[in-house]
């Protein structure tokens, strides 16, 4: 288990002091200047060294996504944008970082900045995160108060201004390029790429776009070390990591844990273990809605990273784990993440919007047996031509729960249908 | 999702004072011509403002940003946080539906909606003062059910206490929001398994709580005249108003009452008190808020005692009781 001082993130459950006070007590803004003094390439490198990747969903390697941004201006101004749009189903990690550890964020905006080569930097905070977005605004006021941010930073020589912003309650708005439309004051609909945000991002600008969690642990590895953060978790699959736990566990939480922790001791450990123990478990959507579910044979072994969930054709994500017990009606369960994509859906490529409103109508007979065997196949070949069709990956991310369910549920599926044929469907499955 | 705009429309939307000045702080946050980036948030400051969304609002806000009007009519429509018909006018209540919360029991809670509020989402209560809808993840799922009731996340739901808190909002009071079933935050329910490295500093509830807290009515519509205050310990600029009470030059004829008498009051603290000019219990017990917080402050060594040991109510029962000297007689 990751010990307590290996954690980065303590002040989770916000039991401390969250000012910028109790941030400096917990080793927070300790030295920021001399982090900045060791140089631009020097920080890239070191992010490259820790094997940090993006902890937004894709998993893409912070420090090469850095890299990417132009080392010589051209005249246009470099942006950091921060997504602070935690939608996806299942996830609620930044939410905490937010309200209880801002100054790591704050922190960590100024070091990247400066990484980047950006003297601005706009975070993006969900719409309905308002007690949060209160609480970090806060920590922003306190930290151009004590002059960490603002012109010479912290000291740093490094003129670095970080404003709040927030959306309206837009599932899309998490899609880099759709959040920068929404910040910019549109419609948040993803733009075509390339061009890509780091050549042509927020209002034309060079323009990199990272998950909160991904920046907010930034200084603390420049602080300890690309190795020491390298040393947890499995090679391409390295770090701390913040997991959430909802459903049907005893004790849903969020909690830090080493990367590639085994699913099982994940939830024995800090979640009290499955509702009516591991023998009741039904499935486990291991990282938010978007990716496939593991049914409960694939959970005894398997290892909450990237790589090992991409090889059981699910995915780390945003490490949110939806636990299922065998009281769950499973194909319902996914019904209510086929009604999400529908509703999320920006409209912009008709394979998506007419697809999530179709899929969703044949889920819906799918949970109540009304369907025809042959269907199923059917609603797989959709699933196939929604998926890898669109702007974004919307269209992916509504295909795949789908297609998880039918990979390791169609038996299921095919019962139901044959129990409402016969009808003996019980008003549990059908409720 | 087709949203429309409502039949019945006021015919003029203007920001109050307090919110155009918070307006244009906003616009100051973007480059030069590139204001129409506020859109979100001033559109959202107006539905506060008003509690729904008019096309007046959508109109004037286009207008101070410079923006065609059909531009910032798509942004009003495609985000759903824009309620663009008229909501409950306590609170309009919002419950995840989403999976994580919906095996976790929100159906039971869209069931207490449709039998205390309305029927159907987006429909006014009978009364007019409550309205409801089912919404998509609220990114609270370790506390899940929940629901967001005015601004506020209301967590760990059950059916029951969900409609509890509908009573509460109805008899006009606010309860205090989070974690409904005794957590803190999303920690594990019933004890930490990780982070006990440092003394605990906050009794006040989580951030969002402590927050809501401090500002008291949080149903209330922004107006730009809150302050909710950090509450963190290490805030000079959030300390209350403060005033000096009247002091003594000396103890009155018949010498000091015994302070210490005072729980929390010992010997040193006496002696700090009786330079201060205090000198009676009746003196203490006089003293109002402010002067509270003067004192408070001003407790070299002890600060905040007055208020953290009740020294005004002890007082007031001390002097009631009758003068005490420290020889013990009268």
């Amino acid at each position: 288990m990751l010990k307590d001082e290996d954690r980065i993130f303590t002040n989770l459950y916000g039991f401390h002091d969250r000012s910028l006070a109790g941030a400096r007590v917990r080793g927070h803004w300790d030295g920021t200047a001399g982090l900045i003094a060791r140089g631009r390439d020097a920080i890239v490198d070191e992010i490259k060294k820790s094997g940090l990747r993006g902890r937004g969903g894709a998993g893409f390697p912070t420090g090469l996504k850095w890299s990417f941004m132009p080392k010589e201006g051209d005249g246009r101004p470099a942006y950091l944008v921060v997504n602070a749009d935690e939608s996806e189903p299942g996830t609620c990690k930044d939410r905490e970082i937010m309200r209880h550890d801002p100054h790591t964020l704050v922190e960590g905006c100024l070091v990247a900045g400066f990484a980047m080569g950006a003297h601005t930097a706009y975070i993006y905070i969900r719409g309905e995160y308002i007690r949060e977005r209160e609480a970090l605004q806060i920590a922003i006021d306190e930290a151009y108060e004590a002059g960490l941010l603002g012109r010479n930073a912290a000291g740093s020589g490094w003129d670095f201004d970080l404003y709040l912003h927030h959306g309206a309650g837009a599932y899309i708005c998490g899609e880099e390029t759709a959040l920068l439309e929404s910040l910019e004051g549109k419609k948040g609909m993803p733009r075509m790429k390339p061009p890509f945000p780091a050549g042509a991002g927020l209002y034309g600008c060079p323009t990199t776009v990272n998950n909160v969690e991904s920046i907010a642990v930034v200084p603390t590895i420049l602080r300890r070390g690309a190795e020491w953060f390298a040393g947890f978790g499995r090679p391409n699959n390295t770090g701390t990591k913040v997991f959430a736990i909802s459903g049907h566990v005893n004790r849903p939480c969020v909690v830090e844990e080493a990367m590639s922790i085994p699913l099982r001791e994940l939830l024995d450990r800090h979640c009290g273990g499955v509702r009516g123990g591991w023998a009741n478990l039904k499935a486990v959507i291991p990282g938010g809605s978007s990716v496939p579910l593991l049914p409960a044979h694939l959970c005894d072994d398997a290892i909450m990273d990237f790589d090992w969930l991409r090889e059981q054709k699910s995915g780390l994500g945003t490490a949110a784990v939806i636990v299922m017990d065998r009281s769950t009606d499973v194909i319902r369960a996914i019904w209510r993440l086929s009604k999400f994509y529908k509703h999320e859906s920006c409209g912009q490529c008709t394979p998506c919007r007419e697809g999530t409103g179709w899929m969703m109508r044949v889920m819906d007979r799918l949970v109540r047996g009304e369907a025809e065997v042959e269907e199923i196949d059917m609603l797989l070949d959709v699933s196939r031509q929604v998926e890898g069709h669109t702007i974004c990956a919307l269209g992916d991310a509504a295909a795949w729960p789908i297609q998880g369910l039918i990979r390791h549920f169609r038996g299921e599926i095919e019962e139901r249908i044959r129990a409402a044929r016969r009808g003996t469907l019980t008003a549990v499955a059908a409720e | 999702m087709l949203r429309r705009l409502h039949p019945d429309q006021p015919a003029t939307f203007a920001f109050s004072p307090a919110n155009l000045a918070w307006a244009q702080a906003q616009i100051a946050k973007y480059p030069a011509g590139r204001q129409a980036s506020a859109v979100i948030p001033l559109l959202w400051r107006a539905q506060e403002q008003e509690g729904w969304l008019t096309r007046a609002a959508i109109e004037h806000v286009a207008e101070m940003l410079g923006m065609a009007r059909i531009r910032a009519l798509e942004v009003a429509t495609f985000y759903f946080m824009f309620q663009l018909a008229p909501v409950g006018s306590v609170a309009h209540v919002q419950v995840c539906g989403t999976t994580s919360c919906m095996i976790c029991g929100a159906e039971a809670l869209v069931e207490v909606c449709r039998r205390r509020i309305a029927p159907e989402p987006h429909m006014l209560s009978a009364d007019g003062r409550l309205s409801w809808e089912e919404v998509e993840c609220l990114g609270a799922c370790a506390n899940a059910p929940m629901a967001q009731i005015g601004k506020d996340y209301y967590e760990d739901l059950t059916a029951e206490r969900f409609e509890w808190l509908l009573d509460e909002f109805l008899a006009g009071r606010v309860p205090t929001p989070g974690p409904q079933g005794g957590r803190h935050a999303s920690e594990p329910a019933g004890g930490r398994t990780t982070l006990k490295q440092f003394a605990d500093s906050h009794d006040g509830g989580n951030a969002s709580v402590a927050l809501a807290r401090a500002l008291g009515d949080t149903v209330r519509r922004i107006d730009g005249t809150e302050r909710p205050r950090p509450a963190a310990p290490a805030a000079p600029a959030a300390a209350p108003p403060a005033a000096r009470p009247v002091a003594l030059a000396a103890a009155r004829p018949g010498g000091p009452d015994d302070l210490t008498a005072i729980r929390g009051v010992g010997p040193k603290l006496s002696a700090l008190l009786h330079s201060l000019g205090f000198f009676h219990f009746d003196q203490i017990a006089a003293w109002t808020p402010t002067e509270i917080a003067w004192v408070d402050e001003h407790l070299e060594g002890f600060k905040g005692r007055v208020s953290r040991d009740g020294w005004v109510e002890q007082a007031r029962a001390l002097a009631a009781a009758g003068p005490r000297h420290p020889s013990g007689e009268g």
